[in-house]
């Protein structure tokens, strides 16, 4: 027991100190922080939302949509692929039913041909060699092309990549400050923006795909078809919630159109004429010259501007538009008109995305919260500390500084890791608090026990820390179960509850069984004392 | 100095005498926690059952108007509220179930909170905001099958652990007392009707740990004893394990207690139902070590032969100065 090498001394005192550090730039938190020599480590622990204020919201996609879009743009390339073949493969009418593509050949001698030109729109999916479409011939003629599992899921993962990226671009447009933009499981995705205290911009931001599409007017459908919701052939229906004619609906032609995802710039402005706030919106090169074809073999005719699947208006082609820009008009305010060119500059989602949950919590509680927090972990910690010095004397002295040690640890440890301390996580430090004192509660005891067997000091306190300390491992493994699962299913706030508990009983172990114990060491080295006051 | 001891030395008090009694007390409250869950049902939050919830204070008034505040809100047409109470009598939660369809079109329960935060700033000019919490049912469906396994996994790992550690018999043991704290918690949630929600899952993890660290520093006490004194009878031997733990059972409970007044009353108000939680489970906790854990070991017939002795048969029994025997 006495026999406590330097080395052990000057390795724990050194692991303390560098924890020490580490949970300094925490506790100066805010203005302080500023001043803060570069060569110190400058980690700091973050704070959850529940003490910071803001919004946590957590968004879903809905993968049926994403198969849905998939399918569409198959069928286009298929059209486009027939149409090029050479000679021009004929086809029936491409059906979309039941999730697969299926069509007949007209010319039984071109089946081969049109194989051979599908076959370079399907590619490896996956690591297992499965193609992402199945091409199948049945009856000699009818051609089905189906999507795979596997294609099906890198195309969501995909979509939830680039929704996760065009999110955060469109949280940086707001100038927000420092959002959390994760991806969670397969189809969601969680956006934390502290000091948000109203989320309803955001939500609005967020729930916008921005589907710009650009398509032309089936001006010969009969208007009464169109009302009913009844397409003519080869076009398709859209609710048209500000039309001049009065109508809800309007047709417009399927094919033929182009979509907006092919912009540089977008910016909100005003109309010349009008003075309505309009949307300024800037094609790539390879956009501006589709719009220009599509303006100008259209000249005189009516084309339609549609944004997620709601027309905002459907202005006459005056002439052809050459120069690469446009202007969305439609019933917008100016507020309107700039949020949807945020949306625009930042890319359309490519799958709709629902808020599942929502938490948002105001700045006053969140303050209020961290005061009341520090008030009950102070005068908790303090009646502790009091009441192990009263039973414990100099041991109990050990033991506190032990765990005034441990709290130091703590933060340490949550800062290296950029772990969030929560409102839960608050508690549980005063919990390790309670806890942490076990440790020295149960080797103080057992060093009583021995003293009064009759053993004599220094091998009291040796046997005292030797089967305490079986117990002491026991019951924090069991301890340390309980926070993993804690952590594996709990969410948010309560996840930060399990963080504080885990690193809690690991710091605690070391410094009320380790620290402790060198202290101790050394105190009976230096003054051998006959009698032990405990 | 003299320092305080809060178990005089060499206590023995026969714990194990009133095993059969304390089992069936337990037992009796087991069935009544049950009972009470089955009838009064327990009142989940939001996040167990989705819906919103709207935290308010009322900043000017001392008593917020909950009688008119759910009268208010019902004339919205969205049914009726839950309001309570939270920490100070001007603050209240407002819980709403989300409208139907909210699942399809979440602007259903954007608009519902738009109107019911609309009506309480028009009404109440003091009023503040501190929180909307809005959760859909595919969600808190999840959460609540997480919390769920997360309290079966803890206890079962819990219980393997120490089977590995122990014998079969102490696993056994260690789940039966388990059992029993988890379900007089859940009775107690079901009798205050506080809320249930994410933190007091935490709050039962916690109980379950902490009541495991009792049984532990029990059942290593045992074990101990069990190789050491391997004539003795295990009625005299339990009572003697537990008699000797009884100082460090004491202290430690103390200090927990301490800290958990320290946060039921100077700590935040959202955390009120954890920390009443886990001062109870302090209580719940210590007791089942003695009158659920270790009365096991009777009926599942441990004896000195559960484990194989490190040393020759016979062991070390060592007895310097020790507690007499007793019978």
């Amino acid at each position: 027991m006495l026999d406590f090498p330097r080395w052990k001394v000057i390795s724990i005192s050194l692991l303390l100190a560098f924890g020490v550090l580490m949970s300094l730039p925490s506790l100066f938190f805010g203005e302080s922080h500023k001043y803060w020599p570069t060569f110190l480590p400058d980690e700091t622990i973050n704070l959850g939302l529940d003490l910071s204020g803001g919004s946590h919201i957590l968004l879903e996609a809905n993968p049926t949509d994403v198969a849905e879009t998939r399918l569409q743009t198959m069928e286009e390339s298929v059209r486009a692929e027939m149409r090029r073949a050479n000679p021009r493969i004929n086809i029936g009418d491409i059906s979309r039913k039941d999730g697969v593509l299926s069509f007949m050949v007209r010319d039984s001698t071109q089946v081969d041909a049109a194989r051979e030109a599908l076959l370079p729109l399907t590619t490896g999916a996956g690591l297992t060699g499965q193609r992402d479409w199945d091409i199948e011939v049945r009856d000699d003629t009818r051609f089905v092309v189906s999507p795979t599992s596997a294609g099906l899921d890198s195309a969501v993962d995909n979509a939830m990549d680039t929704a996760t990226d065009v999110i955060r671009r469109r949280i940086d447009e707001m100038g927000t400050r420092e959002p959390t933009i994760i991806r969670q499981g397969d189809t969601r995705i969680v956006v934390q923006v502290p000091g948000l205290e109203d989320p309803e911009a955001l939500k609005e931001l967020l729930g916008k795909t921005a589907k710009l599409e650009f398509k032309l007017v089936d001006f010969e459908a009969d208007p009464n078809a169109v009302s009913a919701g009844r397409p003519p052939v080869g076009s398709q229906i859209f609710p048209y919630p500000d039309n001049p004619a009065g109508l809800p609906n309007i047709a417009v032609k399927r094919l033929g159109g182009i979509s907006g995802d092919k912009l540089t710039d977008a910016g909100q402005g005003f109309d010349p004429e009008t003075n309505a706030p309009v949307v300024n919106i800037t094609f790539d090169t390879e956009g501006g010259a589709k719009f220009a074809r599509l303006t100008q073999n259209n000249v005189g005719r009516p084309f339609a501007i549609i944004l997620d699947g709601v027309v905002l208006s459907a202005p006459n082609i005056n002439e052809p538009i050459l120069g690469g820009s446009a202007q969305i008009s439609g019933n917008f305010t100016v507020e309107g008109a700039n949020q949807l060119s945020i949306a625009l500059r930042s890319g359309a989602l490519p799958v709709e995305l629902q808020v599942v949950e929502e938490r948002t919590v105001g700045p006053d509680l969140g303050a209020d919260s961290i005061r009341k927090g520090m008030i009950a972990a102070i005068i908790g910690t303090a009646a502790v500390l009091a009441f192990m010095v009263v039973t414990y004397g100099r041991f109990g002295f050990y033991a506190n500084f032990a765990l005034a040690l441990n709290l130091f640890l703590i933060l340490g440890v949550m800062a290296i890791f950029n772990a969030t301390l929560t409102l839960p996580g608050i508690a549980g430090f005063i919990l390790t608090v309670g806890s942490a004192v076990d440790a020295n509660v149960l080797i103080n005891e057992r060093i009583r026990e021995e003293r009064r067997r009759g053993r004599r000091v220094v091998q009291a306190v040796e046997v005292g820390y030797k089967e305490a300390s079986r117990a002491i491992f026991d019951a924090n493994i069991t301890n340390v179960i309980a926070g993993l699962l804690l952590f594996i299913f709990g969410s948010g706030p309560v996840r930060g509850f399990a963080v504080v508990l885990i690193i809690g009983i690991i710091t605690s172990v070391f410094t009320a069984v380790v620290v402790t114990r060198m202290l101790v060491a050394l105190w009976l080295r230096r003054t051998r004392p006959q009698e032990l006051v405990i | 100095m003299k320092l305080l001891k809060l178990v005089p030395d060499n206590t023995n008090i026969a714990f194990l005498k009133w095993r059969n009694i304390a089992v069936a007390i337990s037992i009796l409250m087991i069935i009544g926690s049950m009972a009470l869950v089955a009838q009064r049902g327990l009142n989940f939050g939001v996040d167990f059952i989705g819906g919103q919830m709207i935290r308010t204070t009322f900043t000017q008034t001392t008593d917020a108007p909950i009688s008119e505040l759910r009268e208010k809100v019902g004339e919205l047409g969205y049914g009726d509220p839950t309001i309570q109470r939270f920490g100070q009598p001007n603050e209240v939660s407002i819980r709403m179930k989300l409208p139907d369809g909210a699942d399809q079109d979440p602007e259903l329960a954007n608009t519902m909170a738009d109107q019911i935060t609309s009506m309480l700033r028009a009404d109440y000019p003091d009023v503040r905001i501190d929180g909307v919490d809005s959760v859909s049912g595919k969600v808190s469906e999840e959460l609540l099958s997480k919390g769920v396994w997360s309290l079966v996994g803890a206890m079962l790992a819990i219980t393997l652990y120490i089977w590995i550690r122990f014998e079969w018999q102490f696993g056994a043991g260690a789940l039966f007392a388990l059992f029993h704290d988890v379900s007089l918690t859940f009775g107690f949630f079901a009798l205050t009707q506080l809320e249930f929600n994410l933190n007091i899952v935490a709050a039962l993890l916690t109980i379950i740990g902490y009541s495991l660290n009792d049984t532990i520093v029990v059942y290593d006490r045992i074990r101990e004893n069990l190789k050491k004194y391997r004539k003795m009878d295990i009625i005299a031997l339990l009572d003697l394990s537990v008699n000797e733990t009884l100082a460090r059972t004491v202290m430690t409970s103390l200090t927990m207690l301490v800290a958990l007044v320290a946060l039921i009353i100077w700590g935040p108000d959202v955390i009120f139902g954890f920390a009443a939680a886990m001062f109870l489970g302090v209580f719940i906790g210590t007791y089942s070590s003695v009158y659920m854990a270790a009365p096991i070991l009777i009926w599942l017939k441990v004896g000195p032969d559960s484990f194989v002795p490190p040393e020759t048969a016979g062991g070390k029994a060592e007895k310097l100065g020790g507690p007499e025997e007793v019978g």
